[in-house]
């Protein structure tokens, strides 16, 4: 399928996949063995300018959008679905302040991030707000020149390796929805700590901790947007970064079916390669099949971003679910092509089965989601009448 | 604080192939790539820079495709890239290099350290930094393994020695070769690609530099390379038998007849 790449994304996609080739596949197996968070890579991909796609450039980026970044990505989870979220939940984490942040705000922090030289993060969840996230509970209370937060946030992806935090907080519990506020916390803020970190099926090499605020003090500075705009941040912040879920899920699917295509061609079984037996082949022709419209839909709904459009919500949410349902099935599949090796730690594969998993859960649920693009659907037909 | 790396472009494989007829490298179909040691070198210059500012230079002598590997450093992070490229260059040897790459140092004018790999992939003799040097008549140090400080005027590295390392303080400007224990090179950059994309290689002629013909290129070579071949590997083994004392006259008696 030809693309119609720029030049510039070119250059983008084979850097990304020069670094997932030389620096991540070498390392991938330990770093999940160990559950260990990739500092080097990160580091390289600071080096490179991979920080920098999609921050403007009047504040030290490439001013490229959210395609270039689904490119980058889906490079990188080719060789490794942990390493890529790192990367992806960056970009996560900066929305908010590229999409709400005023110009001080900007002007603190997008060089650093586009640098590579913070991390950051993006903190909704909680343990009795997950898909409901209106029954969050920290709270963030006026005082003075500052505000004081309170609470526990759950799940939360580079949590302790992040240097920058955008947390959604209650400001006016008494309002709800409508009362929750969208702050910027560095780490090392006195009262801000960090909680367990979780252990996972998958995706191991990434960090997921609770972030823990106990009286924290921020100055009213941090504040993004108004008090009040919390859910509107978070749900222009999830319609934008969700094509990124797709893309990692894209990724580690094409790094699923290219290992079972090689394997398929080298095994031999009946005196013939199983490459030989239609069964296989069929197998193989679904995935490839499943994967390209997966891709397409998740470069079409990210180009609809950089596009300027304003309401992306359905195409962001379709990119997501299709392409996590389908590195579910193809990485299931890919392992079966590999049969009982495929099952073994030795292989890759049982890693990417269970690093796709997560895809279907994070950044809304699988279910959630097609509640969402139903409602859009039915909003739209009630428009019409 | 100015640094030059020298660089050559080499065919991009270890098994390198040689046309009997011509006794040439067989350059077809082989990818060709910066030559590793220098990969290293620019690194640590570029590292160098970050540490106490100034710029990077590369420069390298070869045929006009040379260039692409020029770009390629800019994407690493050098400032500017030269190339010294005229038919009148053609089949330098090692001193030949030398020599040219002296007299573009001379229109440099403005270095401190001269950064060159340890040796080729292709020529393999790590010959042309030390020869450098001495037509610069700058002080040398081969196979750095560290850049302990670095100041205005005066340098101390660390170089590796079959028994371990050396300490060595030297005055600026020189010409170091480093190995590759010294530094892991970075992968390129996206600005630094743009950059390499736009960028301007000037390419200086044999007259630019004011090299002189009879010193340079076939020419001015004092080296001949007559011939290349692989040697022909016959494999022949022998058991010695009896006591070790008996054994090692047997030993002492071939050895005799070889030499
Ligand atoms: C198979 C083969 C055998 C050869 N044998 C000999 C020989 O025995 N004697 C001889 O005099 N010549 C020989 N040559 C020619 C020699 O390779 C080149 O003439 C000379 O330009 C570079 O020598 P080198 O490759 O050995 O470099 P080395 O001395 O091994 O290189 C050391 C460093 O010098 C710098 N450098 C080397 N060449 C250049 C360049 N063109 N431009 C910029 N920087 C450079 C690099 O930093 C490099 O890492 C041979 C060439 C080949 C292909
Ligand atoms: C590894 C990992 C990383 C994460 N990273 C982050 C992060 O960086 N930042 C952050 O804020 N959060 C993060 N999360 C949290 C994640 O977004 C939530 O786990 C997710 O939204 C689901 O919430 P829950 O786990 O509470 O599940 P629940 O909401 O309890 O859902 C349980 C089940 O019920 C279904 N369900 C619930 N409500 C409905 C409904 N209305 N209609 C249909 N089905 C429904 C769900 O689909 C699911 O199958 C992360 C989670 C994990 C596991």
């Amino acid at each position: 399928m030809e693309y119609f790449l720029t030049e510039q994304q070119k250059l983008i996609k084979s850097l990304a996949r020069r670094i997932a080739e030389e620096r991540i596949l070498p390392v991938r197996a330990e770093l999940d063995e160990k559950e260990e968070f990739p500092w080097a890579i990160v580091k390289d991909m600071a080096n490179s300018d991979l920080f920098r796609i999609f921050i403007p450039e009047q504040y030290e980026g490439l001013g490229e959008g959210s395609f270039a970044l689904c490119i980058a990505i889906e490079e990188l989870s080719r060789a490794c679905c942990a390493v890529a979220l790192t990367y992806a939940a960056d970009a996560l984490g900066t929305v908010p302040i590229l999409l709400y942040g005023n110009d001080e705000q900007k002007q603190k922090y997008l060089p650093a991030i586009a640098d590579g030289a913070k991390l950051t993060a993006f903190g909704l969840t909680e343990s009795a707000a997950g898909s409901d996230a209106a029954a969050i509970k920290t709270t963030a209370t006026r005082d003075g020149d500052d505000y004081i937060i309170n609470g526990t946030k759950q799940f939360i992806t580079n949590g302790g390796e992040a240097e920058i935090y955008t947390v959604i907080v209650l400001t006016d519990p008494s309002r709800g929805s409508r009362g929750a506020s969208a702050f910027i916390v560095e780490k090392g803020t006195p009262g801000f700590t960090f909680g367990k970190k979780e252990q996972k099926m998958g995706i191991r090499a990434s960090a997921t901790r609770e972030l823990v605020f106990h009286n924290c003090r921020v100055p009213k500075d941090n504040l993004v947007g108004r008090e009040g705009l919390g859910f509107v941040v978070t749900m222009k912040t999830l319609d934008s970064s969700r094509p990124g879920v797709g893309a990692l899920s894209v990724g580690l699917a094409q790094g699923a079916l290219e290992a079972a295509v090689a394997y398929a061609r080298q095994r031999e079984q009946f005196g013939q390669p199983i490459s030989a037996i239609q069964a296989v082949q069929h197998m193989l022709a679904n995935m490839a099949m499943e994967l390209e419209a997966a891709r397409t839909l998740v470069y079409a709904a990210a180009k609809t971003i950089d596009s300027g459009a304003k309401d992306f919500t359905e195409e962001g949410a379709m990119a997501k679910v299709f392409a996590t349902d389908m590195a579910m099935k193809v990485t299931t599949d890919a392992l079966q092509v590999f049969g009982g090796v495929g099952y073994m730690r030795d292989y890759p594969m049982e890693k990417m089965m269970r690093d796709a998993k997560i895809n279907q859960i994070y950044e809304g649920t699988n279910q959630v989601l097609r509640n969402v693009i139903a409602l859009e659907l039915l909003k739209r037909k009630a428009l019409r009448e | 604080m100015n640094m030059v790396v020298c660089i050559k472009q080499v065919p991009g494989t270890t098994e390198i192939k040689i046309d009997p007829e011509t006794n040439t490298l067989v350059r077809e179909g082989v990818q060709s790539i910066i030559n590793p040691f220098d990969c290293y070198a620019l690194e640590e210059a570029v590292r160098l820079r970050e540490r106490c500012g100034g710029k990077v230079i590369a420069i390298s002598m070869g045929p006009p495709q040379a260039e692409e590997a020029l770009r390629e450093t800019i994407s690493l992070g050098a400032d500017e890239a030269i190339l010294l490229s005229d038919r009148a260059l053609a089949g330098s040897d090692t001193w030949a290099t030398s020599y040219v790459l002296s007299r573009a140092m001379a229109k440099i004018v403005d270095y401190d350290v001269i950064i060159c790999g340890r040796q080729t992939l292709d020529g393999d003799t790590g010959q042309v930094g030390p020869g450098l040097s001495e037509m610069l008549g700058i002080p040398f140090v081969a196979y750095v393994s560290t850049v302990e400080e670095i100041r205005d005027g005066y340098i101390r590295v660390q170089r590796m020695v079959e028994e371990g390392y050396e300490t060595i303080e030297m005055a600026l400007p020189a010409v170091i070769t480093v190995v590759k224990e010294i530094n892991v090179p970075r992968l390129p950059s996206l600005r630094g690609s743009m950059k390499a994309k736009a960028a301007q290689i000037p390419v200086w002629t044999a007259a630019d530099i004011g090299a002189d013909g009879d010193k340079a290129g076939l020419a001015g070579s004092p080296t001949r390379v007559v011939k290349v071949f692989f040697p022909k590997r016959t494999h022949k083994s022998e058991m010695l038998q009896g006591s070790l004392d008996e054994q090692l006259d047997q030993l002492v008696q071939k050895l005799e007849e070889i030499v």
